[in-house]
């Protein structure tokens, strides 16, 4: 080691593994994974959510996690995205491209990707 | 993708509780359920709660698993990570609040009554990072205190962050570390020395293993940071041999840091060179006195040395040394981060930071706490550490192990810090905190503290060679009953003999469990001399077992199981029965509690 430079480059590629650790960030996403998510293809999109927050450089502000069913599984797979101080966004009927999407739109610009919410699919 | 940590407990606690067999069928499931890319397994430090072990913790929701079992894996893999319920049955929950939304349970340790009260400095990282794994720690801000120091602050400065902060020496002495520092600072000699004394001998005490076990590279971290301040190029951590993972660990981290050259030459290319050994005590308890660990690391027998001249002027190898505990080190770090006035900031007047204490005997949460200074025993009891199991009242509570004293009810409210203690006759000592109830007696504490220091003793001056063993034997004289009210005069004349006479500390210290228990519970001690009576019904010498003729069947349990054959029948039928009762014969019975523990009928008691 001959700088601090190089240490922080260390901690940088490192922030990831351990900022799981510290508890939840500001926005939580979660995935709908019981057995009716699953068949419908839950495992896709949550595995898209992690690797987009990770490559985006979300991990210190979102969480991806888990979830069971939530009673509608017709909309399957379904994701809910928690914030402090804001409305709930449920959005359903997700794939991995629509999860790209979301954390492009949503949780990187702050804007809910309204044609994938289930307001937009009961209306 | 990594999208879920679990965490099992590598600590000595959990690992004789089976993790290891855990986390091999953690290991065959994530196969079975293909999740290799998204679950990482992380074997982590001692997480505290030992008596829950073993423990497993699930990230990012923080869920905690108590008292995992390898048949309890699959469930755990298949619902929790894959679907993401936790399995409830096994998650501690010890919590004020309820549900609120279903989405996110309260299953988060950091939540939980135990954890709640907890301050962690020292353990920050114990419980949270893979301790063989160096990069995890610098993602934690390790080894960034050493950064800062070599590159942005003088030695001076170094030292002088540390006196401003107040911390005090972690081992039981409490001597300002900034002082220590500047004391050998300014001696000058070809070679000095850095030492950590990581022989940890109190009974019931785990405080430095965990630290050791849980994050190691603190330890080197600091101990390069408090070479850099004094000048000395040459550590050793003397750890005892019996600590078999905290030195495997130890010996990780040290060959991580010097293939990150975070330790040998040139560190951060400032020509700071520090480099560190590890020596292996034998169990030795005065090796834990600072100057007999040195003669030990040395070479020869393990045995202390007059002071002055004090180890700062001439220590190891006759050399200028700082030596310095385990935890001591572990908050130097933390320090050199957050700077002073962070850590003044916690603590009382003249005892900053925290202390992590080893909680053990009759309480509920056994295991590694950390307060801050000035914590109340009755938070640490009663909040902390769950209250005493059986509904049983609290007696007292023993500090600083053989060299502490311990401290009644009455003052239970006492602010735990260093002076504090020391004004009630106890001692901080090195953390040990055995919590004993109603059925404890403190003449047979006392006496088996005593025995300990009779026989760990070096043997080197006679106030501790001849002095505990003389007090021993009147101790003994006691508790059979042929005590009289001279012998605790005598007895305290004794103690205070040996304090003020013993060569090292742990002559000074080793009258403390007698004097105290003296001080609190001397009616204890008279009931023994003069009522030929053990309150708590514990010195066998003083209780006999007798059975209740009138509620003894005659089975013949007590006599069956009697080792001595001292329980005969008796020609007396009690009304109502047909069989003939039993009775014990006094004169034989050697007290060991056999027949009452076998009576289904309540018809033996022990006075």
């Amino acid at each position: 080691m001959k700088s601090l430079a190089e240490l922080q480059k260390i901690k940088a590629r490192m922030q990831d593994r351990v900022v799981l650790r510290e508890g939840s960030g500001d926005i939580r996403v979660v995935v709908g994974m019981a057995t009716c998510g699953i068949a419908a293809g839950a495992r896709p999109v949550l595995n898209e959510f992690v690797k987009d927050v990770s490559e985006e450089g979300l991990s210190d502000k979102v969480t991806v996690s888990q979830t069971g069913c939530i009673g509608i599984c017709q909309y399957e797979p379904v994701v809910e995205i928690f914030q402090a101080d804001k409305e709930k966004v449920t959005y359903v009927k997700m794939t991995a491209e629509k999860a790209k999407e979301v954390v492009e739109q949503h949780l990187k610009g702050g804007k809910v990707v309204e044609q994938y919410t289930i307001g937009a699919y009961q209306s | 993708m990594v999208r879920s940590q679990v965490l099992i407990c590598g600590g000595t606690g959990c690992t004789s509780s089976g993790s290891p067999k855990i986390r091999a069928e953690f290991e065959t499931q994530i196969k079975n359920f293909d999740l290799e890319n998204e679950v990482k397994l992380v074997q982590t430090g001692c997480f505290g709660l030992c008596s829950l072990g073993p423990v497993v913790i699930v990230y990012p929701d923080g869920t905690f698993y108590s008292r995992v079992t390898e048949a309890d894996v699959p469930e755990i893999v298949e619902e929790h990570l894959l679907k993401g319920r936790p399995v409830e049955r096994l998650v501690y929950n010890d919590t004020d609040k309820k549900e609120e939304d279903d989405t996110h349970l309260d299953t988060a340790l950091s939540e939980t009554r135990f954890y709640k009260a907890q301050k962690r400095v020292a353990l920050r990282n114990c419980g949270v990072i893979d301790p063989e794994n160096i990069e995890e720690y610098i993602a934690m801000d390790g080894y960034a205190a050493l950064g800062k120091a070599l590159t942005e602050m003088t030695p001076e400065e170094v030292i002088q962050c540390v006196t401003d902060s107040g911390l005090r020496g972690r081992g039981g002495g409490g001597f300002p570390t900034g002082r220590k520092w500047a004391l050998c600072a300014p001696n000058k000699a070809p070679q000095k020395y850095v030492v950590c004394n990581a022989d940890e001998g109190d009974p019931g005490a785990f405080m430095d293993r965990s630290v050791l076990e849980g994050d190691p590279h603190a330890i080197i971290e600091a101990m390069a940071i408090a070479g850099y301040a004094i000048g000395a190029t040459k550590g050793y951590v003397y750890v005892r041999a019996e600590y078999p993972i905290a030195v495997k660990r130890l010996s990780i981290a040290i060959a991580q840091a010097r293939e990150y050259g975070l330790l040998g030459k040139d560190i951060f290319g400032s020509g700071f060179d520090f480099d560190l050994q590890i020596r292996l005590g034998a169990g030795a308890f005065v090796c834990g006195e600072e100057t007999a660990l040195m003669t030990s690391i040395e070479g020869n027998r393990g045995e202390p040395r007059p002071r002055p001249p004090y180890p700062a002027v001439r220590g190891l190898y006759n050399s200028p040394t700082v030596e310095n505990n385990v935890e001591t080190f572990a908050n130097i770090p933390q320090i050199i981060l957050n700077g002073a006035d962070w850590f003044a900031s916690m603590g009382t007047e003249k005892s900053k930071g925290t202390k992590v204490f080893a909680l053990g005997g009759k309480i509920n949460n056994t295991g590694l706490v950390e307060i801050p200074m000035g914590t109340t025993l009755r938070e640490i009891i009663e909040d902390i550490g769950g209250g005493i199991p059986n509904g049983k009242k609290f007696k007292a509570a023993q500090t600083g192990g053989p060299s502490g004293g311990c401290i009644p009810e009455s003052l239970i409210d006492t602010p735990v810090d260093y002076d504090n203690l020391t004004a009630i006759g106890c001692m901080m000592g090195s953390g040990g905190l055995i919590i004993m109830d109603e059925d404890s007696c403190m003449v047979d504490m006392a006496k088996f503290f005593l025995q300990f220091t009779v026989d760990e003793s070096c043997g080197k001056c006679t106030p501790c060679r001849v002095g505990m063993k003389r007090l021993m034997e009147m101790l003994e004289k006691i508790t059979s009953g042929k005590g009289t009210l001279e012998d605790l005069d005598r007895i305290e004349e004794l103690c205070h003999y040996i304090k003020e006479n013993s060569l090292c500390g742990l002559g000074q210290t080793a009258p403390n469990p007698v004097l105290a228990t003296l001080k609190f519970f001397r009616d204890e001690y008279v009931a023994h001399v003069v009522e030929k009576r053990c309150p708590a019904g514990v010195c066998k010498d003083l209780l006999s077992y007798t059975i209740d003729k009138d509620k003894c069947i005659g089975c013949g349990l007590c006599a069956k199981n009697c080792p001595v054959n001292t329980i005969t029948r008796t020609d007396y039928v009690a009304p109502g029965h047909k069989l003939g009762s039993f009775e014990i014969h006094q004169d034989k019975c050697i007290k060991c509690g056999a027949c009452m523990a076998n009576c289904k009928f309540k018809a033996i008691s022990k006075k």
